[in-house]
């Protein structure tokens, strides 16, 4: 049985359930005056609209060079997966390996991960429930590590600053590789996890409802 | 809009994840509650002093927090040149170079987030230490989360180590106090909100429709 067929609203920030006043679909939680629905606000649009927005900036975010080194020989730009092959070397390959994981790996995972939890949220799906509130929640966990590179590019640049010898200045890309992790930050914040279980209660309340019977 | 009617029984709680309807069940110091169906740690209860230490590790984490955004952080020397960067400086070339926006990013990640989530934090406890917690404590608790999501110094702390080992190619790396600080602090951090049971805190503040006020802030005698 889940609060929504009680007609029970949870507070998403203190905890607390509580009724809605008679007639009326949200109130505020008596407690920590936080405003109360049965699931997040248009949580399907939102995440949506997040997810597109992260995905049309992946490809810039990849494309365009997010550090460019000045040397006496001339500039070199260097996009995040030139970045990965620089850092490979015998004692940096640890290094390169994260860089790659957590700038190129993870957030085309997240993507890919949300876009699937979102279709079979919205298809009604209710197999595999387990396994997707898994991924959501590693999603959720997972996702801030993504600001490695912009970190590295961050220090990077603001150390090597020894003109005319070398200097380092962050490139182009790297603001549309931000709005990647910004963007899928705040894709998780409006999906509803709650959404992936609804299918599968109404189902059982159902049958419960037919064996009464 | 007008305020809910809270449910009877303060044990009876809904799943975040999942929406499945349950009573929390009562619990040894260190035991933690899930969710039947989908497996989400609903409450763990923690050491009776936890409000304690906190705040202890609260102040802890303002003082290194203090340290580490006013001394260097990073440095290098290279054929006589020498270079260094604090965290904020960092954002500030950023800002300095066209690149505004992540500038702000950075220093809303790496300073400003960590800076709330600290501040917050030891405002919420000791509020919450008071014979009667104000209403102003829930309102808090209300953002704290928000500034736990975005305050990032662990992943920073990352992402210095490979600018580190980039910078080691080209020049003498000099690593800074800020850096062994910071390093304390993300473990400091990750203690602050481990010892913290905003359940707890929940229990015993001020309601905001003034009406339902628990007095004992203590909940293990009166279930259901």
């Amino acid at each position: 049985m889940t609060a929504m067929q009680q007609g029970l609203q949870s507070c998403e920030s203190c905890g607390l359930l509580s009724r809605p006043a008679p007639g009326e679909e949200e109130g505020r939680c008596p407690r920590c005056d936080e405003e109360l629905a049965f699931r997040k606000h248009s949580s399907y649009q939102r995440t949506w609209a997040y997810l597109i927005a992260a995905a049309v900036c992946y490809i810039p975010a990849n494309v365009l060079p997010v550090l460019t080194t000045t040397t006496a020989a001339g500039a070199d730009s260097d996009t995040i997966l030139q970045g990965v092959v620089l850092l490979w070397s015998p004692t940096g390959w640890p290094l390169s390996i994260i860089v790659l994981v957590a700038s190129i790996m993870i957030p085309s995972a997240k993507i890919v991960a949300l876009a699937y939890l979102l279709i079979t949220a919205q298809r009604g799906s209710v197999a595999n429930n387990g396994q997707r509130i898994r991924m959501y929640r590693m999603v959720e966990f997972i996702g801030r590590w993504s600001m490695v590179d912009v970190f590295v590019d961050t220090f990077t640049a603001a150390l090597i600053q020894l003109q005319p010898l070398m200097s380092v200045e962050p490139g182009p890309g790297l603001i549309f590789f931000a709005a990647v992790v910004v963007f899928t930050m705040l894709a998780v914040e409006s999906f509803d996890p709650r959404l992936i279980w609804d299918s599968a209660s109404m189902r059982e309340a159902d049958s419960k409802e037919v064996s009464y019977a | 809009m007008s305020y809910n009617q809270p449910v009877a029984d303060p044990l009876l709680i809904a799943c975040l994840h999942c929406d499945l309807l349950q009573r929390l069940p009562d619990l040894q110091v260190g035991g933690s509650a899930r969710c039947p169906r989908c497996n989400k740690e609903l409450w763990r209860r923690r050491e009776d002093d936890s409000l304690n230490r906190t705040l202890a590790l609260t102040i802890a984490a303002a003082l290194l927090y203090a340290i580490a955004n006013s001394v260097p952080m990073l440095g290098l020397t290279i054929v006589g040149r020498d270079a260094s960067t604090t965290v904020i400086g960092g954002a500030q070339h950023l800002w300095n170079n066209d690149q505004k926006i992540v500038g702000v990013l950075v220093l809303f990640t790496a300073v400003i987030a960590p800076a709330l989530q600290i501040g917050l934090m030891l405002a919420i406890v000791l509020g919450a230490m008071r014979p009667s917690p104000p209403l102003w404590v829930g309102a808090l608790l209300r953002y704290h989360p928000t500034t736990r999501i975005w305050s990032m110094i662990e992943v920073m702390m990352v992402g210095v180590l490979v600018a580190l080992v980039k910078i080691a190619d080209y020049a003498t790396v000099i690593p800074g106090l800020a850096l062994f600080v910071l390093w304390v602090l993300v473990f400091i951090l990750a203690g602050m909100s481990a010892s913290f049971d905003p359940r707890e805190v929940w229990h015993r503040i001020e309601w905001a429709d003034g009406e339902h006020r628990d007095a004992a802030g203590d909940f293990e005698g009166e279930s259901v």
